[in-house]
């Protein structure tokens, strides 16, 4: 049960197979039982799932059930939920119990869908190894020595220990795609705009989407029906015709024109993942796909505008976390000046505290020109090199990461290290085109390895497509560490 | 572009972040690492680009002016770490 | 030395919308503490702005009221610092490119008209309120003003004394009651000032140092803050010393300023644009719509009031002080046409002089401007004299006889005697009852007529028509 596909579950509950309660009774126990040892869950709230999921199984029958009723999923604590412990993987919001909904939340609830937890996560989503969560390190269950990736390394483990059918992510660097590739799942960051981020606590606003971790492409195109969608709260949603994401997923790849950037394939790549990638791009070529060299001249820039860019935003969005109104306030202090400085050196992590620094310095007077304004224009160049790619190709294959997921401890020490981990996914942030990540083998100690496939904006249905096409014909995404 | 221990201590003053003077050093030792990195976008000319602010270049959508919120503060103060009297409590503002 | 005062206002109007500029929550005045902070006011994790529709268009209201540019895109800006009464650790204002650029506010200085040159306008969300009330150490926050949308109006530094400041802010806060956009209320916060203060020597280009006086709350502080300011910053500079470039605030209660914040410590804003609001355009069909649907402005109605009627330019510019004024005016007038300076005189005077009295609006005067035409009416047609027409007014304003104008003349019986005959009689019997005075006047004692005019009012209990009493009487007394 516990590996059946969204599509399965769906079939098999409107067959009243089984009911909402006993798949989410049996998630609940996987849950219980695995959780203590792979952290991927910050808030487990049974009394609220199963009522969900007796919500659901009146919704299954009578008739007014969608795709995803009855159906578990598992919300990165980022997306803020009514009534749940809301923490965003910070000391913060360690006691921030959400008075409402975020967007993504409402439209997973109309849809039936039970929220089977919060998954665990960095820090405010700062970070590649979800080693910044103050919940704790959560561990790859392919190899427990190993990181799950980050930020969404809580919802990456869920999906591929089974924990959850499938998860939310949010990406504002690669925190969907990166650790998607390193726990051998699926995960796709739609188009800037197409998911509401309202309630979903900000990282950095003009790059932070959310998005779904699942399986398979076919089970994205299922989630993403229900997550994208125009939402009025929020000034950057972009109101558009609803598109079924899984119209084109049974469409041949003949003729498709594949671009391989070349800054992509030139150096820092790994041995084992520069080999899994060109078995994959023979699998595309066997379907019919064609492979061309294209050029990102810009692209090798977006870690250095990422982290200007990031910490910028992020600075700012984090200013609100002064101990006032809602959140951890420090226990002692002498007077407001200091209970600021006590509750937000108390409140946030080492990295996010760096990041804020950072951010502070590049807005500062004397700075924000020769950072903030020149990073914003390199951004522009790096989006101009994309659009210039997609006349020649209908899409960009490479590495999600450029190694397999490296130890727990390995890189926590060394940020910019750290940072490196999202070389090839942080321009889709930029650009705010899509990208998703979907398992394509394995590398050094068996550790999954991810493909990159990015498009150009809106080609979300033609980019689940191609990675369908592919799980039809191979089987890695159907591989379990469990 | 050198960065100074002065510098961060300014930064982290402007942030109400409380650093010592060892912690100073140390997170000197890691940003200066990281603005090395960030300096390299300075090897690019982008004199005649403008800035992007915005991944899609669409403009503000306006509401109405209409009041669609209603009285929770029963609600919203359940989580405020101290509240009296409907306010919000802080260590006194001095003006 | 003679020093030259050099004054720019930064006037925060609070714009009148129903709710917020980026939130759903009610801007009402006088709630409960925090009643009315949504999650967005609060700033609760994940919320986020959207701007509001109507906030937008009392900006380009006052924009094209003022003949600015209405620039489009315009770019909201976070401004970063932290205090408790800011929920987000950041005001959402607008930095460059402001939505009203440039524009003039004319004045009336000193009986001559002078121009106000406006820097911008831009639109931002006020603050919370700390309350100081003493809860045991720790001052309490109302977050119910926060959100509120705010309209800066930024003045060049074109103003050269405190009194003509003065006349600027009570022309601007005539201006945006007139145009709708803010119901001025000082005493609520509606209409807040803030005064650049510098000082140079007369005759010098270069500008000084300036302070900004903070929390000018009402005319009267604007103008002793600027004052003592002066007074202040000349006093130094003739000791020999320097002025310090500082944020100063008033005190209305031992009438000075004093030092808030130096430069030195001032806040590093860190302005950025808003990557949660995207950039604000406006079409030139949405500025058209605007402008058809603004009233007349007050200048307009000036320059109307002084070609059309006559009027001098003091009158006009009381009588445009407020639209409600200029309104009344032109319906009282509508009835009585060629009565233009009665009309004003009335208006100014009586009018203006009992609503003050009782601490009234002109919207809430007891006497329609019919009525009062019908009164005005009833004086240049002869029935009654000025003076009666007084106390035909205080029966009116007290709601006597439903304010019928002429019940109450007809009750009181002040009808002026018009009759030429009547008044001839009874000349010719104070003429004969007072040989003594007639006597005196022709032999060039001119005072002895005022005397005779005296008795004859008396008389007639003061209702004879004077002006006929005055002609009839020389006419009798040469005669």
């Amino acid at each position: 049960m516990f590996n059946a596909s969204l599509k399965q579950l769906s079939i098999q509950l409107a067959e009243k197979k089984i009911s909402s309660t006993e798949l989410t009774t049996e998630f609940l126990q996987r849950i219980k039982q695995f959780n203590p040892e792979y952290n991927a869950f910050i808030t487990v709230n049974e009394e609220i799932s199963l009522a969900q999921a007796k919500v659901a199984d009146k919704m299954l029958a009578t008739g007014q059930a969608g795709p995803l009723t009855g159906i578990p999923i598992a919300q990165k604590d980022i997306f803020c939920a009514r009534g749940w412990l809301t923490t965003c993987g910070s000391k913060m919001l360690s006691n921030f119990v959400s008075p409402y909904d975020a967007g993504v939340i409402e439209r997973f609830n109309q849809a039936g869908a039970i929220n089977i937890g919060k998954t665990n996560m960095d820090e405010f989503a700062m970070g590649s190894s979800n080693e910044t969560s103050y919940f704790g390190i959560v561990k790859n269950p392919w190899d427990i020595a190993a990181v799950p990736g980050g930020s969404s390394g809580g919802a990456a483990c869920a999906v591929a220990a089974r924990l959850a059918p499938a998860a939310t992510g949010t990406d504002t660097g690669g925190s969907i795609r990166q650790p998607a590739a390193l726990c051998g799942i699926s995960g796709i960051k739609p188009t800037y705009g197409l998911v509401s981020r309202y309630g979903m606590i900000a990282f950095a606003s003009s790059l932070d989407q959310g998005g779904p971790m699942a399986k398979s492409a076919e089970d994205l195109a299922l989630l993403l029906n229900v997550m994208i969608g125009f939402d009025p709260r929020d000034s950057t949603s972009l109101q558009r015709d609803a598109e079924d994401c899984a119209q084109d997923l049974q469409k041949p790849l003949a003729g498709l024109r594949i671009g391989l950037p070349k800054e992509y394939f030139a150096e820092g790549m790994s041995q084992d993942v520069a080999s899994a990638i060109e078995k994959a791009l023979v699998e595309y070529r066997r379907l019919g796909a064609q492979t061309i060299e294209v050029s990102l001249p810009n692209a090798p820039l977006s870690i250095p505008v990422y982290y200007v860019l990031a910490p910028a935003e992020a600075s700012s969005n984090l200013s609100r976390f002064d101990g006032v109104r809602y959140g951890y306030r420090a226990p002692a202090y002498s007077d407001l000046a200091d209970m600021y400085r006590k509750t937000r050196t108390q409140g946030f992590g080492a990295e996010v505290k760096r990041r804020i620094l950072i951010g502070t310095y590049v807005l500062s007077h004397g700075y924000y020109d020769a950072y903030y304004i020149k990073a914003q224009k390199l951004r522009r160049l790096i989006a101009q090199d994309f659009t210039e790619a997609y006349k020649r190709c209908d899409i960009i294959m490479g590495p999600t990461t450029p190694t397999v997921a490296f130890n727990l401890g390995e890189k926590s020490g060394d940020p910019i290290q750290m940072y490196l981990s999202d070389i090839y996914t942080s321009a889709a942030n930029l650009t705010g085109m899509p990208a998703m990540s979907i398992p394509i083998g394995f590398g050094d100690k068996n550790r999954p390895i991810g493909l990159h496939i990015m498009g150009n904006y809106f080609k979300e249905a033609q980019m689940l497509n191609i990675a369908h096409q592919y799980q039809l014909v191979t089987d890695w995404h159907l591989k379990s560490p469990v | 572009m050198t960065l100074s221990v002065s510098d961060v201590k300014r930064i982290a003053d402007l942030a109400y972040i409380e650093i010592n003077d060892n912690e100073a050093k140390e997170t000197l030792n890691q940003l200066s690492g990281i603005f090395d990195l960030i300096g390299t976008m300075q090897a690019v000319d982008t004199s005649t680009v403008e800035p992007m602010s915005h991944a899609q270049s669409v403009v503000q959508r306006l509401r109405e002016d209409e009041v669609t919120e209603a009285d929770q503060h029963g609600l919203y103060q359940s989580i405020a770490p101290q509240v009296e009297a409907n306010l919000y409590l802080v260590p006194q503002v001095i003006e | 030395m003679q020093w030259e005062i050099v004054i720019g206002l930064e006037v925060h109007a609070q714009l009148s919308t129903q709710s917020k500029i980026f939130s759903g929550a009610s801007t009402a005045y006088g709630a409960p503490p925090n009643t009315q902070a949504c999650v967005i006011d609060l700033a609760l994790p994940g919320v986020l702005p959207v701007l509001n529709k109507g906030a937008v268009e009392r900006a380009i209201k006052f924009g094209l009221s003022v003949g600015a540019k209405i620039n489009s895109p315009s770019i909201f800006a976070r401004k970063n610092y932290f205090y408790p009464d800011l929920p987000k650790g950041y005001q959402i204002s607008q930095f460059e490119l402001p939505v009203v650029q440039g524009g003039n506010i004319q004045i009336q200085a000193d009986g001559e008209e002078k121009n106000i040159r406006l820097t911008r306008a831009h639109l931002e969300e006020d603050a919370g309120k700390s309350l100081h009330e003493d809860f045991h150490g720790m001052s309490g926050i109302d977050l119910n003003r926060a959100g509120t949308p705010l309209l800066e109006i930024v003045s060049e530094p074109d103003i050269r004394s405190s009194a003509e400041a003065v006349v600027y802010a009570k022309t601007l806060h005539a201006l945006v009651r007139w145009i709708g956009i803010c119901d001025g209320n000082m005493q609520e916060g509606s209409f807040r000032c803030d005064a650049n203060v510098s000082v140079r020597p007369h005759g010098t280009e270069k500008l000084g140092t300036r302070c900004e006086i903070k929390n000018l709350n009402s005319f009267r502080f604007l103008e002793k803050a600027i004052d003592y300011e002066a007074r202040r910053q000349i006093e130094i500079l003739e000791d020999g010393g320097t002025i310090r470039q500082e944020t100063r605030l008033y005190d209305a209660s031992k009438d000075e300023t004093r030092t808030m914040r130096t430069k030195e410590d001032a806040n590093d804003y860190r302005y950025f644009p808003d990557p949660d609001l995207l950039p604000l355009e406006i079409s030139a069909n949405w500025i058209d719509q605007v402008q058809s649907a603004l009233p007349e402005l007050p200048q307009a109605r000036r320059d109307r009031y002084m070609s059309e009627f006559a009027l001098s330019a003091y009158d006009t510019s009381v009588l445009t002080s407020s639209r409600e004024t200029a309104d009344y005016f032109e319906s009282t007038i509508k009835q009585l046409p060629a009565q233009a300076k009665l009309c004003a005189n009335w208006i100014m005077g009586e009018i203006s002089g009992q609503l003050n009295k009782e601490g009234l609006e002109i919207t809430a005067c007891p006497i329609t401007p019919s009525q009062l035409a019908t009164l005005l009416e009833r004086i240049s047609d002869g029935t009654i004299s000025g003076k009666a027409a007084k106390t035909v007014f205080e029966s009116m304003w007290n709601g006597e006889l439903e304010k019928n104008v002429d019940a109450i003349i007809a009750a009181k019986g002040l009808k002026q005697i018009s009759d030429d005959s009547a008044i001839e009689k009874l000349v010719e019997q104070v003429l004969t009852a007072n040989e003594q005075q007639v006597a005196d006047y022709r032999n060039g004692k001119e005072k002895a007529f005022n005397s005779l005019v005296g008795q004859i009012m008396k008389a007639t209990q003061g209702k004879a028509n004077p002006a006929q009493v005055n002609t009839i009487l020389k006419k009798k007394l040469e005669g």
